[in-house]
């Protein structure tokens, strides 16, 4: 199972280490360093290097390469879960993942590390656990505890532990029940020089925000269940009414979690809500290039367009852009090469537009590769796929929640080819 | 107020004033300590000196201040083993307390503590904590079993800790079953044949239980380990793959590829034209697309195993091409699994989405990328013969951008389309050619050469080409110095003419001017062929050559079988064996795809009739073809016992005397006579080899066709002096059983080609089956009885070995010498039965009875019957 975790910053310091099993000696972490130094980019580096009598599997999270070290034959993905479990955990606790909040609690964190994981086996990685078993820090509790001496760990065994529902504490209370659910669809896609579509799809998640008192029992159904044949759900979620009536049956976590996943890929039903019209050229003399972007609304069904944001990758060789945009901002970052257009909401009026010269490196040949566009947009109150919730009932509780349910649709990986 | 206050003091006399508080009284001062002291522990400071202090905290009832303890324990016990004893008391207190969670952080830090002294006090508390009221608790203790097991072994085994373990999987709570699976299978990983986790239709049906409420880990743990279990038919197969189903829309993609594993694997037995199998596979397609929207990591995983599966069941994802198209900011990692996987997929149906495809990532800005892409457009042409005229101007227009590695890596991939099909495109040489100045790489260069001599002919200035690589021939690389030699040769054979002067200098710049021995001797034997005959040499340098095919890139299908068992384990990461390259795994065995292989085998052996028992998931009858109802083999049987009648010899694996297998006459004067042997588990062609010509031989290398098990040599033939006329050599041949794998008639039959300096040759020869008895053959005692009831009567065969005069222990050693195992004996009526077992290389049991009268010197033996591997039992 897993055998120790290693913490390293972006410029290669190791932060922290945690041994579940016998110490290992942190050299191990040079077969890591030269992976590192390989890869170039951060985000290069193999998940899985092998080392001669280890193997290391890691992720690259906010900054920081989380390295875990293993000796038998482990799953990887089982390692790179729960991996990216802690990071979440730490992100849950803290507010943020970075080297800086590690350190200001690496007790918290180190208690944290221990409680997850017994011999390398996952112990506790229920958010409602943990956080019964160690209270995160706030300000407050941070205060009350060295006026009081009261301490962050709870003194009971975490009740959900061992029910069927250890998702779920027990004895929640609230004043105000309310149960708040996010659709939220990000669309991938690529589409060619000419805006026809190469590949789209659509990645769902529906996040819950759900403070009900005692044990309720809710059931969340859609208007058109159809669309959905490739789901992942959260343990809470009972699969076996999923299958027979297409209707979401479950006993929540208390507070925030993500219920379900899916995924559509069905070319018919993923609408592009945006075109971009561009060209972008060099001249073979003279070393410069020139640029041309458009950027209009296509199948938006009648929602507005906001935070309309295009990147480009730019080739090596160009210097500096002179522009002009007719709505927004534009950066150009030489040292990165991106050249940011930020738009912001999209007004069918008037179609924003961005042209201007590039000017390349004097002497350089031109650039080989084309350029490519990446688009980030967010379109409020619409599940681009049409997915609609029907209604969410609750049983086993006398009282009234509020009920809410929002819409949001954000490009994913999003990407023009030029 | 953060913990970076800890951080602050680092003064000289730190460790000094940490003792003073730590001994405070003061609970909040000690505890404000002890943190400091963790603090300064996870930085790597050494904190060791304050050992005895901390230990002193132990005793609170402060439960976050015992943690901090704990934590500090767990790191220092080994440096400090002493010291550490005086924890033990408190452990055994704490085991006690009413505090279940008490209990449990005590039993589960006893376990860290890896110190040889402690370890045994703790056995006591630990049995009571494995028989504790509270789940939790004895979900704890399980895992602390594992613990105890890798400090001390024996220990453990002594103390029936294993049986307590494996009482829980009976368990009433589905967490402490899962614990107790995890806690088992690794204790298993470093007992290979300890039969922990003894899986049959009950536990099974525990654990599958245990499965739909244990937590996401658990349910890895599980899966991994209901992958190991072998259903005993389909039905059963198909109900587990029915209950496995749902995880396979779990959130945790490590549960989802565990389950897609156990489907995988149970599958195989599912008859095909199944209703129920055609659904399966429906369902597989869309949690491995899901995977592939997870984060990067995770994608990289998930794509090394969907490579497996297309490369198994292309059917599941033949219409998912579309998802592995590569994103500009995916990381190079996953771009390059990608790409690999679309040329897998790559049909008829989906080539000009590919193409296109392809040819956009050969614009890209990552140079290793589009080399990759540019090379996937080269096994397009070969694996899609439709597409291979799209591709190859897909690959001219490529050459058109003059993007120079773009250039290369085209060419490079243009010879291969020529070597797959010959003469057809050689229209697009003249393009090439206008290319070769900018080629700097050798294998381009090399490549260009290649088709230059290839189509000499051709090209009307094939001879200024070559000429003018020829200049700078002591620069070039090794590689595009062969072929230049190689392909000037080639010239002058088409066109002997005018290019005398040119192979003149490259064969004196090859065998004068060059230290590289290759060179050296190519050159030469270019130049003896050609002074010698040149018509000879038209005929060796100008043959026709046989056509490369995808089949190439493709694993090899035992090994696949094999990766398909761990789908989602290191060993899917890396494509390799598991027993290729984890440590500390003794003697892994390797696992096996189930059941249909082994009845196909069945079916081809002809003779097993109408009752195919899939239902049964018994494969009856195979043995009397193989054994009883082939001659050779029921003579074999006899052979085991012939070896000499002598009493007091050495028991081991019989071994025939060599036979003659190719005769000189036919041979061009090689004499090759050989036996088998198997000798310590590996298996043996010995050889001896007799030159009965006029001229030394040398150069020898030999190669199997595909035989029913799969022999292959494992290693080259060692053949190391030249054999002179009238010389014999002696040369044992290790063999493996990972070759391709066919069915031969009979069964044992194995076509073996010798290749020498003179010719190839062909002989076949037979070898005893008993060659593939493995040394683990020992049935299991317990069940032999009634597996062997379970056996239809039909399945069974009967022959007579005559003329023996051994009794019946004498035999029966002699038997176990040849990997024959007797499980039981019986007497009756004066008759000795002795109870047989026998395991193939390749899994198939054989289970057989033989009668034995006292005098009378023929034996009956009976029914060998076949049982499908590990039916009851499972590894």
């Amino acid at each position: 199972m897993i055998h120790s975790l290693f913490l390293i910053n972006n410029a290669g310091d190791l932060f922290l280490e945690k041994h579940w099993k016998s110490v290992i000696s942190r050299s191990v972490c040079d077969y890591f360093f030269e992976a590192r130094e390989k890869a170039v980019e951060p985000d290069n580096v193999p998940p899985v290097i092998r080392t001669p009598h280890h193997y290391l599997i890691n992720i690259y999270r906010e900054k920081i390469f989380f390295v875990s070290v293993i000796q038998t034959e482990v799953p990887p993905l089982f390692v790179i879960e729960f991996l990216h479990r802690v990071a979440e955990t730490f992100q849950d606790y803290f507010g943020e993942c970075s080297e800086t909040t590690i350190k200001d609690n690496v007790v918290i964190v180190y208690e944290l590390l221990e409680e997850m994981l017994d011999n390398g086996f996952p112990l506790a990685t229920e958010s409602n656990i943990l956080k019964e078993l160690i209270r995160p820090p706030t300000i407050l509790r941070s205060m009350v505890n060295t006026i009081t001496g009261s301490s962050n760990v709870g003194e009971t065994l975490p009740t959900g532990q061992l029910s069927n529902i250890p998702w779920r504490r027990a004895g929640v209370k609230y004043t105000n029940n309310e149960a708040y659910f996010d659709v939220v669809e990000e669309i991938d896609a690529i589409l060619d020089k000419s805006g026809t579509t190469v590949f789209a799809e659509i990645q769902g998640v529906i996040d819950a925000c759900v403070k009900l008192s005692g044990m309720p029992d809710l059931t969340l159904s859609f208007m058109n269940p159809r669309l959905l044949d490739d789901v992942s759900f959260h343990p809470c979620v009972r699969y076996k009414r999923w299958e027979s009536e297409r209707v979401i049956s479950f006993i929540p976590p208390d507070g925030n979690f993500q219920l379900m996943s899916y995924h559509i890929s069905a070319q018919n039903l993923v609408a592009i809500p945006i075109y971009v019209k561009q060209n972008i050229s060099f001249f073979e003399t003279g070393s410069s290039g020139r640029l041309d972007i458009a950027v209009g609304p296509k199948q938006t069904m009648g929602k507005t367009v906001e935070c309309l944001v295009v990147t480009v990758h730019m080739p090596k060789v160009v210097l500096s852009a002179n522009l002009s945009a007719t709505q927004g901002t534009y950066n150009y970052d030489p040292v990165t090469k991106i050249l940011l257009w930020d738009i912001g909401k999209l007004n069918p009026q008037k179609l924003p537009n961005l042209k201007g010269s590039l000017s390349l490196q004097s002497g350089a040949p031109k650039p080989e590769e084309n350029p490519s566009l990446n688009i980030d947009l967010k379109i409020q109150q619409l599940a681009i796929s049409g997915l609609k919730v029907n209604r969410l009932d609750m049983y086993g509780e006398k009282y009234k929640p509020f009920k809410g349910v929002k819409y949001v649709t954000k490009a994913g990986k999003f990407q023009v080819r030029t | 107020m953060t913990d970076s206050k800890y951080f602050t003091t680092t003064k000289k006399g730190e460790i000094f004033e940490l003792k003073a508080e730590l001994n405070s009284d003061k609970k909040e001062k000690k505890k404000e300590a002890v943190k400091k002291v963790i603090a300064s522990m996870t930085v790597g400071k050494d904190v060791s000196a304050l050992f005895p202090d901390v230990v002193n905290c132990m005793q609170t009832d402060n439960l976050e201040l015992k943690k901090l303890v704990y934590l500090y324990l767990m790191n220092y016990a080994k440096s400090q083993p002493d010291m550490a004893i005086m924890a033990v008391n408190t452990f055994v207190k704490d085991c006690e307390d009413p505090n279940p969670l008490i209990r449990a952080l005590a039993v589960r830090t006893m376990g860290c503590i890896r110190v040889d002294k402690i370890t045994e006090y703790l056995c006591e508390p630990l049995r009571k904590c494995l028989k504790d009221e509270d789940p939790y608790v004895r979900k704890t203790a399980a895992v602390c079993v594992a613990k105890l097991h890798d400090i001390n072994a024996q220990l453990v085994e002594d103390q029936g800790f294993l049986d307590t373990l494996k009482d829980l999987i009976s368990d009433s709570n589905p967490m402490v079953v899962a614990n107790a699976v995890a806690a088992l299978s690794e204790i298993a990983e470093s007992h290979p044949n300890s039969n922990l986790l003894d899986l049959n239709p009950q536990t099974i049906n525990k654990l599958l239980t245990a499965l739909n409420e244990c937590t996401e880990w658990g349910q890895i743990f599980i899966l991994d380990c209901l992958a190991n279990y072998m259903p005993c038919d389909d039905r059963e197969s198909q109900s587990i793959c029915e209950r496995v189903t749902p995880r396979l829309s779990h959130a945790n993609s490590a549960v989802v590829l565990s389950a897609v594993k156990v489907l995988m694997k149970f599958m195989e037995m599912l008859p095909k034209d199944l209703d129920y199998y055609g659904t399966l596979l429906k369902k597989l397609a869309p949690p491995l697309v899901t995977l592939l929207s997870a984060e990067a990591e995770l994608q990289y995983v998930a794509l090394r195993n969907i490579n497996l599966i297309v490369q198994k069941r292309p059917e599941i994802l033949k219409h998912e091409m579309k998802v592995f198209f590569v994103k500009y900011n995916d990381p190079i990692y996953v771009k390059l699994e990608k790409l690999d996987i679309m040329i897998r997929l790559a049909s008829q149906a989906n080539i000009a989405q590919v193409l296109a495809e392809l040819k956009e990532y050969a614009t890209e800005v990552d140079v290793d990328f589009v080399r990759k892409a540019v090379r996937a457009i080269g096994r397009c042409a070969i694996k899609v013969e439709q597409s291979a005229e799209r591709c190859v101007s897909t690959l001219l227009d490529l050459i058109q951008t003059k993007v120079n590695y773009v250039v290369q890596e085209a060419i490079v991939v243009i010879k291969d389309i020529f070597r797959k099909y010959p003469n057809k495109y050689e229209s697009v040489i003249a393009t090439l050619c206008e290319n070769l100045d900018s080629l700097d790489e050798p294998e381009a260069r090399a490549a260009m050469i290649w088709i230059v001599g290839e189509y000499a002919e051709r090209i009307d200035n094939a001879d200024e080409l070559l000429e003018s690589f020829l200049e700078g021939f002591h620069d070039e690389s090794a590689q595009v110095q062969l072929q230049l030699l190689t392909a000037i040769v080639k010239l002058f054979l088409k066109k002997p003419t005018e290019t005398q002067e040119l192979v003149q200098q490259v064969l004196s710049l090859a065998t004068q001017d060059s230290d590289n021995p290759d060179l050296r001797d190519r050159g030469y034997i270019y130049w003896r062929l050609l002074s010698t005959d040149p018509v000879a040499a038209k005929e060796v340098v100008l043959a026709e050559k046989p056509l490369i095919s995808e089949e190439t890139d493709l694993i090899e299908p035992t090994l696949l079988e094999e990766l398909i068992c761990h789908i989602g384990t290191l060993a899917s990461v890396y494509h390799k064996p598991p027993s290729a390259f984890v440590e500390g795994s003794r003697g892994v065995q390797h696992k096996r795809l189930p059941a249909r292989a082994v009845i196909t085998l069945v079916k081809r052996t002809g003779l097993s009739g109408s009752n195919m028992g899939a239902g049964l998931g018994v494969a009856p009858a195979a043995m009397p073809a193989s054994l009883g109802g082939a001659p050779a083999v029921g003579g074999g049987l006899g052979d085991l016992f012939d070896l000499g009648g002598g009493v007091g010899m050495p028991t081991g694996s019989y071994v025939a005397p060599k036979t003659v297998w190719l005769l000189a006459i036919k041979a061009k004067g090689l004499e090759i006579s050989g036996t088998f042997a198997r000798r310590g588990g590996i298996i043996q062609m010995d050889l001896s080899l007799t030159n009965k010509a006029m001229s030394v031989m040398t150069d020898f290398a030999v190669q199997f066709n595909r035989n029913s098990f799969g022999l292959a040599p494992a290693g080259p033939m060692q053949v190391l002096t030249p054999l002179s006329p009238n010389q014999t050599i002696d040369v044992s041949l290790p063999l493996s059983m990972s070759g391709p794998v066919m069915k031969m008639e009979p069964l044992n039959n194995l076509q073996v080609a010798v290749k020498n300096n003179i010719d190839v040759f062909y002989f076949s020869c037979q070898y005893p089956l008993s060659l593939l008895f493995v040394e683990d053959g020992r049935f299991y005692r317990q069940v032999f009885l009634a597996t062997w009831k379970d056996i239809p009567n039909d399945s069974e065969a009967q022959f007579q070995i005559k003329d023996i005069h051994l009794n019946s222990d004498v035999a029966s050693n002699k038997l176990q010498g040849s990997n024959i195992f007797t499980i039981a004996k019986r007497t009756v009526e004066g008759q000795d039965m002795l109870y047989q077992s026998i395991k193939l290389t390749n899994g198939i049991w054989v289970l057989a009875e033989m009668r034995i009268q006292t005098g009378n010197p023929n034996y009956t033996c009976t029914v060998p019957r076949i049982v499908y591997a590990s039916l009851l039992h499972s590894q």
